[in-house]
């Protein structure tokens, strides 16, 4: 067990020794948070921004450590864009120990906030008290990126934040913005056509992280999860139980690993149920340039090709 | 829902509940003979210790092979083998106490990990990734978990007298003869049972997460003193105590919902407050009911005179 909460305030002492005064010259310089948003920062900011993603491809925004030259990126920054919706808790205490005093713009704002999913009450409609209790309910979901529409409130706040930090080049980031607006409206008629054309009765799905509550929402998926908001979270032996009571009775087709959690547990579910692994689906972070979600849109045709491959395959 | 239902139906109808419950099993016989010498030899904390002191291997595993798990549960049994070694070879060597040289060795191992996950600049929480958990065993996880108490078991009634002896009297097994770290058989004898501790701790660690293991090692055993007088004895209480807690913890789970790790060390914690209340001996119930007599006792008397 790494002590998190030991080393980073060292690290961070560290980083305020090493960084620099922030210079205006040159390209405007970015913090993004983590891949997904800085890859949407990347599509509007071409070659006048110069981007740092804090929790890079494959990394855990839940447990991401900053190291000093993440504090270095974010005192040198003249913007910072983050998530927010609290998925970003360490966000808070890294712009006060860098002392940054520039905008931080949030990329979900406007976005309508949803709760994390309560997948077995909602679904099953017996909802005990038991599993009200269960951790995470009630809390706000901050995936909210799993949902195209969301995605393109997103680029558009990108869009008046990077302009508002950059005048000069504003017309160029709006101009940029419109051609990735235009691409995400495309895929997302795409996305939507791909789901109608199942039944809804077999859009159902296993992930070992209830990451989708936002897209479940958007294209009438419905995600179950053996873990509750946090990777971090154990599960009960009662709870694993109602999961396979729940995929045995409703004949769940395909079960989903996220590239980040333990993939033991849902190894030992399908195992127990005979239903098959359908591979990774990306949720809270792209993948490395050379694997399947390199990029916001690569991740959506790759998480929906896995999906509806899985719920039409038999 | 019938008792016999209450207590049975979740093992025929869930593959996981068995699997877990044979793991358990498995655990109780190897770590809890373990827990009975780690707490004669005053060496109680060795297994938190432990859970810290293998991430350096389990670091330098993962840049070698990247997120492999046996790359990395070897790569922490070799972490943890030398930080046992090492610490016990310098508590033999020199005037220092074993507690006070493990704290040296792990926390230079905590830091070497930490160092070593930081330069390779990954985010991804290496022990979080391998430390396992009850409800997720598979084959290889439950095979290695009986292997482990099997080899553990063998090793121990070989070298079950030494270490009784040792445990008691450090000084006499280096009487018999040799010197030197690995001449006298005490050393040997130690360091062997060292190893042991660090192959049933790292192994379990993968299989089944730090709290299972360390709990399960730790509380029965600690409980089993209130109940047993001799070693042989001490060893099948806390073997006893291990399953029952394992058991309960794992019907609890199912039957209100709590985290299943946690609840069978809650289970085992509950069996050591009932231990510390009510056991054979030196528990609080026998020592009131006893204090009278004492008072009279004629040794005691005449120590006071």
């Amino acid at each position: 067990m790494i002590p998190s909460n030991l080393c980073l305030p060292f690290l961070l002492a560290l980083g305020l020794g090493m960084a620099g005064i922030a210079n205006a010259a040159g390209p405007l310089k970015v913090v993004a948070t983590f891949s997904i948003l800085g890859d949407m920062v990347k599509n509007v900011g071409g070659d006048h921004i110069a981007l740092t993603t804090l929790v890079g491809a494959d990394g855990d925004a839940h447990v991401f450590q900053p190291s000093p030259a993440d504090a270095k990126a974010v005192a040198d920054a003249n913007l910072v864009i983050m998530n927010g919706l609290g998925f970003e808790g360490w966000m808070e205490r890294l712009l006060e120990s860098a002392q940054y005093q520039g905008k931080v713009a949030v990329a979900s704002a406007g976005v309508k906030a949803q709760k994390m999913p309560d997948d077995f009450a909602e679904e099953e409609g017996h909802a005990s008290s038991q599993e009200q209790t269960h951790d995470g309910h009630g809390a706000t979901d901050p995936h909210a990126w799993q949902s195209l529409g969301n995605g393109k409130r997103y680029v558009g706040n990108i869009v008046n934040a990077l302009a508002d930090a950059d005048p000069t080049n504003a017309g160029d980031y709006q101009a940029r913005g419109k051609t990735y607006l235009a691409a995400l409206d495309q895929l997302d008629q795409t996305v939507k056509a791909a789901f109608d054309a199942i039944p809804k009765r077999n859009r159902k799905v296993i992930t070992s992280h209830d990451a989708f509550g936002y897209f479940g929402a958007a294209y009438g998926v419905t995600f179950l999860a053996p873990v509750g908001i946090s990777t971090e979270a154990e599960p009960s032996a009662g709870e694993v139980a109602k999961l396979i009571k729940q995929i045995r009775k409703h004949d769940i087709r395909a079960v989903f690993v996220e590239n980040i959690t333990d993939i033991r547990l849902v190894e030992q579910i399908t195992r127990e149920t005979k239903t098959w692994i359908g591979g990774t689906l990306y949720s809270d972070a792209l993948s490395g340039a050379d694997g399947p979600a390199p990029t916001y849109i690569d991740m959506f045709r790759h998480n929906v090709k896995l999906l509806t491959d899985a719920m039409g395959g038999r | 829902m019938s008792i016999g239902e209450w207590l049975f139906a979740p093992f025929i109808e869930f593959s996981f509940m068995r699997r877990a419950l044979v793991g358990c099993l498995a655990m109780a016989l190897g770590c809890a003979p373990i827990g009975v010498f780690l707490v004669l030899r005053r060496m109680s904390l060795m297994g938190d210790a432990m859970g810290h002191a293998i991430l350096p291997g389990a670091a330098i595993g993962f840049l070698i092979a990247g997120l492999s798990l046996p790359a990395m549960t070897l790569g922490g049994l070799i972490a943890g083998l030398a930080v046992a070694l090492g610490a016990g070879a310098v508590a033999r060597a020199t005037a220092q106490r074993e507690d006070a040289s493990f704290a040296a060795f792990y926390l230079t191992s905590l830091a070497l990990g930490v160092t070593i996950v930081s330069t390779k600049g990954s985010n991804v929480d290496l022990l979080h990734v391998l430390f396992g958990t009850v409800l997720a065993l598979d084959n290889a996880a439950l095979l290695l978990l009986a292997a482990i108490a099997s080899i553990t078991l063998v090793a121990l009634a070989a070298i079950y007298r030494a270490l009784v002896v040792e445990c008691f009297d450090p000084s006499f097994l280096k009487t018999l003869g040799g010197t030197g770290l690995f001449g006298d058989k005490g050393s040997f004898v130690h360091l062997l049972f060292l190893a042991l501790a660090v192959l049933n701790l790292v192994g379990g660690f993968q299989a089944l997460g730090t709290l299972m293991v360390v709990g399960i090692m730790m509380l029965p055993a600690v409980a089993a003193r209130f109940w047993a007088r001799e070693v042989w004895s001490m060893i099948a209480v806390a073997i006893v105590i291990a399953v029952l807690a394992s058991m309960a913890g794992l019907l609890m789970s199912y039957h209100a919902n709590l985290p299943t790790g946690p609840a069978i060390i809650l289970m085992a914690g509950v069996l050591y407050g009932v231990s510390v209340l009510f056991g054979f001996h030196d528990s609080v119930f026998m020592r009131l009911i006893k204090l009278p007599h004492l008072n009279t006792h004629p040794s005691r008397e005449g120590s006071r005179s």
